[in-house]
């Protein structure tokens, strides 16, 4: 396959442009990623998009799994695992790699929800008490320092993650600080 | 109100049946169980809405749990991708003032001009008496080299500018009064937003002339770094005694 003997370069030659002291174990670190996370890393169900990811989000992320924090059937199955053995410049290293890739849109929706969505995510629904969702992740859903870009997530993941939400599973919805 | 409550509650309970096996056997279609199970949903949404309808309290916690889903838990002001304000021991007439500013385009904000026309008289006053009753520490994150240029503009002013001290309006301690804003614990990034954009934000609608045409002179004549030490200033003050402020 030449298609993964090119992308195989571009990795190795990205981690020794990015980081000299880079070794081959943050290559195979990256393609464990893309085994889930697709070739590109834009996402193949269940695993979400890593693509354009907010770095600091990913990091956070995978301290969440590391810390069993993150606690969700699939994060127990994979994520759990995946993110035991990595150090902290791995941590930093996979997210600042991650978010340098270009995003794309999964466009995966059903079309004709597509207006009603977008009406939710820029206006939210006061007389339901649902807030707009542009107030946190922004106008084009690119999400800013820790709080995670929804834009192009295929949505199957997004409404499992809203899901997870409503019954509880994961805590703290609700800004902190 | 209530009977969107009901019939949210009623889808809920549909959802929470068909999450288990033995929940999807009870709502088949023609099975006399689940016509039962139907019923029972439905009297436990009609007793539950029944109940907003005596007290209204939970209409009304619904709603302070709406703001601070973007507000923060404590109504300490949130930054999402734009700054969100802090509430928390906020003057009850400036925010029943800037409600209605949104609704009367003398403040443009989208979300908020959709938040305001949501909001009963009596709604807004339980969540402004909720609010100004609230006290958390302030958030903090602002430059702090940059505080006491701030508190000394904001105690004395720059008379050969002609800037009056902040504290005059605002208060000694930022706590504000009436339809004059609290600013003590205020995020720094949204007094920054606020006081660059003055103009664009506040006292758009000439049909109706409003107090921010008294701050329109100050924001211009306060340059950037000025404007940056003010906010640092009062983005790191605490309410004094442990109380909020005294609402008149």
């Amino acid at each position: 396959m030449r298609g993964n003997r090119l992308k195989s370069a571009v990795l190795i030659a990205f981690c020794w442009i990015y980081h000299p002291a880079a070794s081959y174990a943050e290559v195979l670190a990256v393609r464990n990623c893309n085994w889930c996370h697709g070739g590109s890393a834009s996402g193949y169900p269940p695993a979400p998009a890593l693509a354009a990811q907010r770095p600091q989000y990913v990091a956070k992320q995978l301290a969440n799994f590391r810390a069993h924090t993150r606690d969700t059937p699939f994060s127990r199955q994979y994520m759990w695992g995946a993110a035991r053995n990595l150090d902290a410049e791995s941590v930093r290293n996979l997210a600042l790699y991650f978010a340098s890739l270009p995003p794309r849109a999964a466009s995966d929706g059903v079309p004709s929800l597509v207006g009603l969505g977008q009406t939710i995510y820029q206006q939210g629904m006061p007389e339901a008490n649902i807030v707009a969702c542009v107030v946190c992740h922004g106008p084009n859903g690119e999400g800013i320092r820790d709080i995670p870009r929804l834009g192009g997530l295929d949505s199957t993941y997004l409404r499992r993650r809203l899901e997870q939400w409503k019954i509880g599973r994961i805590r703290l919805p609700k800004p902190r600080s | 109100m209530c009977s969107l409550n009901s019939r949210q509650i009623g889808r809920t309970t549909r959802r929470a049946l068909l999450a288990f096996p033995a929940g999807r056997v009870l709502i088949n279609a023609g099975s006399r169980v689940g016509f039962a199970a139907g019923i029972l949903a439905f009297v436990l949404a009609g007793a539950v809405s029944a109940q907003h309808r005596i007290t209204g309290s939970g209409d009304v916690q619904a709603k302070i749990s709406y703001c601070k889903d973007c507000h923060g838990v404590s109504a300490q002001g949130f930054n999402g991708y734009y700054p969100i304000p802090r509430l928390a021991g906020q003057q009850p007439e400036y925010i029943e003032n800037q409600l209605r500013a949104f609704i009367e385009h003398r403040r443009t904000n989208n979300i908020m001009f959709n938040v305001a026309h949501s909001l009963s008289p009596a709604m807004i006053n339980a969540l402004t008496a909720h609010f100004a009753s609230l006290n958390p520490p302030p958030i903090g994150g602002a430059p702090r080299q940059l505080v006491a240029t701030g508190r000394k503009i904001f105690e004395d002013g720059m008379p050969e500018v002609n800037i009056a001290a902040c504290a005059a309006c605002h208060g000694p301690e930022a706590t504000g009064s009436g339809q004059i804003p609290r600013l003590a614990g205020q995020l720094y990034p949204y007094m920054l937003k606020t006081l660059n954009n003055w103009d664009k934000e506040r006292g758009r609608n000439p049909t109706v002339p409003d107090a921010a045409a008294i701050m329109s002179p100050v924001a211009h004549s306060l340059n950037r770094s000025q404007i940056e030490a003010v906010a640092a200033f009062v983005s790191t003050l605490r309410s004094p005694r442990g109380t909020p402020n005294t609402v008149q």
